[in-house]
């Protein structure tokens, strides 16, 4: 098959960082290339070189791109060849409608006036293609994020796309949105769009991939063939992390004690419109040492109801009690929520976790500055040591605890947040989506850490939408589907399908 | 993962000194611009801008400015502006002069009350911004109408002067020489070394106590160039001061404000939070922060700073007239932007914001020395403003 773009020997380098270290990548024409690596490998910080975002000149090393060398000044000029990047955090604008996203900067206008009937023919046209039933007249801030990011492939698709770029896609969404998503990747295949793909979810990798090019600490490792043989998860995994990883889910000694926290008749209301009733008569609780998972699709409220808990940071009208050894306690503000033992680790990093201009030291004491401080003065030094401790902890990948969090990788930001919360010191903590975008060897880390929390008697909430996940690492799993809970499985009769037909029997 | 990234290895930045120069070039390249101007303008005023009365004057004609701009750092830092401060200022004047001339309200009295109809200024603005979340450049601008008009009728369009000599004193006095010697005044001038001293300690401390953390540490080079010229300049101002009449009284509070902002903001947990909910309300506030209370006491602080400064500017005038405070708000959060705070919160440092009054301070007393008209001087201003923030922009690129 014909070669379409080939990059070689791509070095690219940060203050204090090599991001990429002669990295080859060859891609060829008309397949979907899948590219994996651990958080922080280097590849979005590739994906920007090839498509611009990182000027020619800013780097070193070639690309060829359809047989000719190609240098791109910026994103202008790789889309004018037909590379379209869809970055890891999606770019539209909430308060426009979805016929002015698809063309904005790109609108179908003569003199500066843009033809209306024009641009919402093509719109509804790109929105068939990408199997959306929307008006283009919808604002996009109204479409879930699985919307959204079909969205942004019709954008694609709307520049004439040759090689499209998707960094992560399905990081956010639900099951049945990713199986959209990768079935339209393999119907735009057909058409011949060629695609890279980054992902840390294998199986989806597995699927739609025909190469498979993986990547560590900034150099090319393997380049495999997926059309010859079938390549095994362990495969991908072992070049991934070097090494052999048997098991997903660490072991963990299960053993539940007394009730830690109890929920009673949890109610809560829409913030904005005062009469529907997002979250119904919830009521649950969490052991001592207990992991509990919430299942549900994306929109049954889960989210909802922990920012609920945590603070009354979503909602309105809140009603319910909340026990913690069977003590009530006020959960009214984030801050009192946190002095009794809360802690939510949001499914947000960018938006509701991170001061991403702020250091990563100043990120992981901010919810618990009077640990580091005396009398209201801050010991810097202290804090180092705190934000030391967890990096090493951690194993967050940053050349110093003062680099800023915006330069870190995706997998290393959630660390970051997931260490802001141990470092409360939480009796229970609330973890929503907290795997998100984080690679097979960060996930194995982030269970541990789940289990030492449980093993010390501290309570875990863990809401996911992977349910291998919930499957493997909770004691109890309660199912949640239109803001109140269907059923409640114990660990050994709970399985996908009886997770999902009690979804769908609701 | 437990196999070493060689990201790790590779933390020492490449190239030590043009690497951290890079890093740190905003911070210097403050410095230097504040020298290089006055440099400049010693030069075409024929060395009149650093004579001691000039030096004296400078002090005087800056003060408010630099008090306000300590405010309005918080408060840009975090996350929003304040436009009223100018009309606020010339309010709180005429105010202050209504009471003492016309109602013979005694000296200390009237301060106090100003600075508390300042923090009551400051807070009926923060209410509407922090708790009903109005654009704070919204409500701040109905403050500035409000105020203008308010100082308007108060001084029913007249000035109202002269004060007694006991209001001045806040502006127009000076330290009395303890040592008696006269002159040079030997009181300044062992504040001066006291304060040279205390700075060159401190950073050393820090740079000590970096290190002991293995913090990314300035090149000794920078370290010390940076202190001698810091606290040569510091020696220098207040010996000349010291060879005139002294330390104004003005500077003595502006420097111990200075010094409680900085310590405040630097290392505090209230300044951390601040800086939290300028950099991310939304996180800042899933972390337990009291985002509200915090946006309203940035304001309540900025009224305070703006009432002293309008008494401190009325002591000076010796007068209270309508125009007083008149776009000085303008000048306020031009030395923020050019002292590196960005516009969108979350950024920002008090010295900096110092150093850029400054840098305002000496181009308006230069271009004043050199006959240029207000005309001119508004454009050069201007340009500065904005020169200072495209050098911002382009760091941040070139970096990013
Ligand atoms: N602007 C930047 N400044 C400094 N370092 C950076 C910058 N951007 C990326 N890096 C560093 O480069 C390395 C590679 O980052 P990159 O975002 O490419 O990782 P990734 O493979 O996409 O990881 P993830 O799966 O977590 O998204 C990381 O160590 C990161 O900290
Ligand atoms: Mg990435």
């Amino acid at each position: 098959m014909q070669t379409l773009l080939e990059m070689r020997n791509i070095t690219k380098t940060f203050p204090g960082v090599k991001a990429l270290d002669n990295v080859n990548l060859k891609v060829a024409q008309g397949e979907i290339h899948a590219l994996v690596g651990e958080n922080g490998a280097g590849k979005s910080t590739l994906m920007k070189v090839l498509s611009g975002v990182y000027p020619q000149g800013s780097y070193d090393g070639e690309i060829h791109y359809d047989g000719q060398i190609a240098g791109f000044g910026g994103i202008s000029d790789s889309e004018k060849l037909g590379i379209i990047i869809i970055h890891q955090e999606l770019a539209l604008v909430p308060l426009l409608s979805i016929a002015e996203n698809l063309f904005v900067g790109n609108e179908n206008a003569k003199g500066g006036i843009i033809n209306w009937p024009e641009t919402f023919r093509k719109t509804e046209a790109l929105l068939k293609k990408v199997g959306l039933a929307e008006q283009p007249s919808a604002m996009v801030d109204s479409l879930g994020v699985g919307k959204q990011q079909l969205v942004e492939i019709a954008k694609a698709l709307s520049k004439d796309v040759r090689l499209l770029i998707l960094d992560e896609p399905t990081a956010a969404l639900s099951e049945s949105d990713s199986q959209a998503l990768l079935d339209l990747l393999l119907e735009l295949k057909e058409q011949g769009v060629t695609s890279i793909v980054i992902s840390h979810k294998l199986n989806e990798v597995r699927r739609i991939a025909d190469t498979i090019t993986v990547i560590r600490d900034g150099a090319t490792v393997s380049t495999l063939d997926a059309k010859k043989e079938p390549i095994t998860e362990d495969r991908i995994v072992h070049d991934m992390v070097g090494r052999d990883m048997s098991a997903r889910y660490p072991e963990r000694e299960r053993r539940a004690g007394d009730k830690l926290l109890e929920v009673q008749n949890w109610n809560v209301w829409h913030p904005e419109h005062a009469t529907r009733q997002v979250i119904r008569d919830i009521n649950f609780h969490v052991r001592a040492g207990e992991v509990v998972g919430i299942a549900g699709l994306m929109g049954a409220g889960r989210t909802e109801l922990a920012m609920s808990l945590f603070g009354r940071s979503y909602g309105r009208n809140i009603t319910g009690s909340v026990k913690l050894r069977g003590k009530d306690i006020d959960t009214s503000t984030v801050a009192t929520a946190i002095r009794n033992g809360l802690a939510y680790v949001t499914e947000d990093r960018k938006e509701l976790g991170l001061i991403l201009e702020d250091s990563i030291q100043r990120n992981i004491t901010l919810a618990n500055l009077p640990d580091v401080a005396k009398s209201g003065v801050i010991n810097e030094a202290e804090e180092t040591k705190v934000a030391e401790q967890y990096r090493g902890a951690m194993r967050i990948r940053t050349p110093s605890v003062f680099q800023k969090v915006m330069n870190l990788s995706g997998g290393n930001q959630q660390k970051v947040v997931l260490s802001k919360w141990l470092f409360t010191g939480p009796e229970v903590l609330i973890l929503d989506e907290p795997t998100r975008g984080i690679d097979v060897g960060a996930k194995f880390e982030i269970y541990g850490i789940i289990n030492d929390l449980s093993a010390a008697g501290k309570g875990v909430l863990m809401i996911s939408s992977e349910m291998p996940e919930l499957l493997g690492m909770c004691d109890r799993v309660y199912v949640m589907n239109q803001g109140g809970f269907v059923g409640e499985l114990s660990a050994e009769d709970a399985s996908q399908e009886r997770i999902m037909s009690l979804i769908v029997t609701e | 993962m437990t196999n070493s990234a060689p990201q790790d290895q590779a933390a020492k930045p490449e190239n030590g000194i043009a690497g951290y120069l890079a890093g740190h070039l905003r911070e210097y390249g403050l410095l230097f611009a504040l020298i290089a101007i006055m440099v400049f303008f010693q030069i075409v005023t024929n060395g009149t801008l650093l004579k001691p009365v000039n030096i004296t004057n400078l002090f005087l004609q800056n003060s408010y400015i630099i008090i306000m701009a300590l405010g309005m750092l918080v408060v840009i830092v975090g996350g929003n502006i304040d436009l009223s401060v100018g009309s606020v200022m010339g309010f709180i004047g005429a105010l202050a002069a209504v009471m003492i001339v016309n109602w013979e309200v005694p000296v200390g009295l009237t301060i106090l009350a100003c600075l508390v109809v300042g923090i009551l200024i400051g807070a009926a603005q923060g209410y509407w911004v922090a708790y009903w979340k109005i654009p704070s450049f919204i409500v701040t601008l109905a403050g500035m109408l409000v105020f203008r008009g308010l100082s308007l009728w108060l001084l029913e369009g007249q000035s109202v002067g002269p004060f007694p000599k006991t209001f001045q004193l806040l502006s127009t006095g000076f330290v009395p020489d303890v040592f008696g010697v006269g002159r040079p005044n030997a009181t300044a001038l062992a504040v001066g070394i006291i304060a040279a001293g205390a700075s060159v300690w401190m950073g050393l401390r820090k740079r000590a106590r970096n290190k002991a953390y293995g913090i990314e540490d300035e090149p000794t080079a920078f370290f010390i160039a940076r202190n001698v010229i810091v606290a040569g300049a510091l020696l220098f101002v207040i010996y000349k001061l010291s060879t005139f009449r002294g330390l104004p009284n003005v500077l003595i509070t502006m420097g111990i404000l200075t010094i409680i902002y900085a310590f405040l903001t630097e290392q505090t947990t209230i300044g951390r939070r601040i800086y939290a909910l300028g950099g991310n309300e939304k996180a800042a506030k899933l972390s337990g922060i009291p985002t509200e209370r915090l946006t309203f006491l940035t304001f309540v602080n900025m009224g305070l700073l703006a009432a002293l400064a309008g008494l401190i500017f009325a002591a000076r005038l010796n007068t209270a007239t309508p125009k007083a405070g008149f776009a000085v708000e303008l000048d306020v959060i031009a030395a923020v932007f050019i002292g590196g705070a960005s516009m969108s919160g979350g950024v920002g440092k008090i010295v900096g914001a110092v150093v850029g009054a400054f840098i305002m301070g000496v181009m308006n007393n230069g271009m004043s020395i050199m006959g240029i008209g207000i005309d001119y001087q508004q454009v050069i201003k201007g340009l500065v403003l904005l020169a200072a923030v495209i050098f911002d922009v382009y760091n941040k690129q070139k970096q990013g």
